[in-house]
């Protein structure tokens, strides 16, 4: 897997499966016998990653969502710490 | 237990043991050691229903186990109502029964996830692994496991018996192709007590095996994942068993009782309720079973003082009963346990036998007639014991 770049388009991990859970108010990552319960701003990156959208796509789309700006060394850091986990994959 | 702040979570896990029965005869099981006197077993439309109330509650993994679970012809339907529910669906298995067919069957339904039990389907357990049966088994049914896409765990209970053989054991789960492997010393509860003196590894033989596992860990590095769970009788640690007594686990017999952890069943003057009879969240929330041990408001000394309290939430209830013939005593695994030194003498005799290898018993094989005649033993063991209580009473 190539380094996370703005142009990398990450998916969850094979075997993982993001869902909100309502009881708990956040999203969580179950994988075989275990969760991640993700907090808010994991959870709004993560729903977003559908092997589709690209890292800066993702970083645009937050950053209109949230009217906030300069997400990208933010976003490009939880990319990179959630490959390390496998919990998103890119090509 | 009712005002907000002690108020338990959900029971992220909910544990639905199908079926008590099994073609294996493994003598470490943690099924009941009377499981054949309980026969009786939940309708499809009892586990639906269990499994909607338990999403209702909040839980997210839905281990599917027994028994062997496959000897249930609605386990496909089961696994798909989970699976639309919203549950990550885990089947625990020997592998028995697991054919192409049924695996695809399975995966259709939304399966999410195989653990692989490594256990013995023969009688001969020292020589299990070198057993051709055994690993073609097994090799047959992880390249099913493989081909449908799944992550495959794969489950070896660890004792005196196959210890010695770690090596050979990590070696084959890597071949296979395991993405995990969990190294599970034996816990010693049911059919595991019964065999203890048999089962519990020396000292040197867990030193042996730590340092092969750490080995095999440098060498694979990700590619599989071990882990190796310690053996709490050699510690002189107690631990948060069940993440703390009805904290985030429940468990659901074959016959519908509900259960804080899958051998709770064993301890005497408490009532577990039964799904059949009482909605999940009233089990979960206002049970007596349930509310019993939950955080550190039951405990007496040496826990109620002890700073590890919160950490360890005293242990094991079940271990506790089994060695100290009291469920609110310490877990005598902890060295500040008033019990310790039995379990101090069951490693002490266990190194013993190792060395002399003279048992004073023959190992017990979970099997109907070995259950029914522990049943039976046990009945008559707890009349004798009531009609000792009485005795003074009527006198």
């Amino acid at each position: 897997m190539t380094p996370a770049s703005v142009a990398s388009q990450p998916r969850v991990g094979h075997g993982f499966r993001l869902q909100w859970e309502p009881v708990q108010s956040a999203h969580v990552l179950l994988y075989p016998e275990g969760m991640v319960k993700l907090n808010g701003s994991a959870g709004e990156i993560m729903k977003r990653c559908d092997g589709q959208r690209s890292v800066g796509e993702i970083v645009a789309d937050l950053e209109q969502a949230f009217s906030v700006q300069g997400l990208q060394g933010d976003v490009l850091a939880f990319v990179e710490m959630a490959a390390k986990q496998r919990w998103l994959v890119w090509d | 237990m009712s005002t907000a702040s002690n108020r338990p979570g959900p029971p992220l896990w909910l544990l639905a043991e199908l079926t008590y029965r099994c073609p294996l005869h493994c003598v470490f099981c943690y099924n009941p050691v009377d499981y054949a006197a309980q026969p009786d077993e939940l309708s499809t439309a009892d586990w639906m229903r269990v499994l909607r109330e338990g999403r209702e509650l909040g839980a997210v993994q839905c281990g599917l186990s027994g028994g062997e679970p496959l000897l249930r012809d609605d386990l496909e339907e089961i696994v798909a109502e989970a699976h639309r529910l919203g549950y990550y669906t885990n089947l625990l298995t020997s592998g028995v029964g697991l054919t192409a067919e049924r695996a695809g069957a399975l995966k259709a339904a939304g399966l999410d996830h195989v653990q692989l039990s490594f256990q013995d389907s023969t009688r001969e357990m020292n020589d299990f692994l070198s057993h051709t049966k055994t690993f073609e088994l097994k090799n047959r049914v992880a390249k099913i496991i493989k081909d449908q896409g799944w992550p495959m765990v794969m489950n070896v209970v660890i004792h005196r018996l196959n210890i010695d053989h770690i090596d050979r054991i990590i070696g084959m789960a890597a071949e296979l192709g395991a993405e995990y492997i969990e190294l599970a010393n034996t816990q010693y509860y049911s059919w595991a007590f019964v065999n203890r003196a048999q089962l519990l590894p020396t000292h040197e033989q867990l030193q042996r095996a730590e340092a092969v596992t750490d080995a095999w860990r440098q060498k694979l590095g990700d590619r599989m994942r071990i882990f190796f769970v310690a053996p709490d009788y050699h510690e002189g640690k107690a631990k948060k068993c069940v993440n703390g007594w009805g904290s985030m686990f429940l468990t659901v017999a074959p016959d519908g009782t509900a259960l804080p952890c899958h051998t709770a069943k064993m301890l005497p003057g408490l009532a577990f309720p039964n799904v059949r009879d009482m909605p999940l969240r009233e089990v979960w929330f206002e049970s007596e079973g349930f509310n019993r041990y939950r955080g550190t408001g039951w405990m007496k000394e040496p826990c109620v003082s002890c700073e590890h309290k919160e950490e360890d939430l005293g242990g094991c209830r079940c271990q506790a009963f089994l060695i100290a013939q009291d469920a609110e005593a310490a877990d005598p695994v902890c060295r500040k346990s008033p019990h310790h030194g039995q379990v101090l003498a069951a490693v002490a005799k266990a190194e013993a036998e190792a060395r002399t290898r003279v048992t004073e018993h023959p190992l017990v094989f979970r099997d109907p007639k070995e259950s029914r005649r522990l049943a039976e033993a046990a009945s008559a063991a707890q009349a004798t014991a009531k009609a000792v209580r009485s005795w003074p009473a009527s006198a």
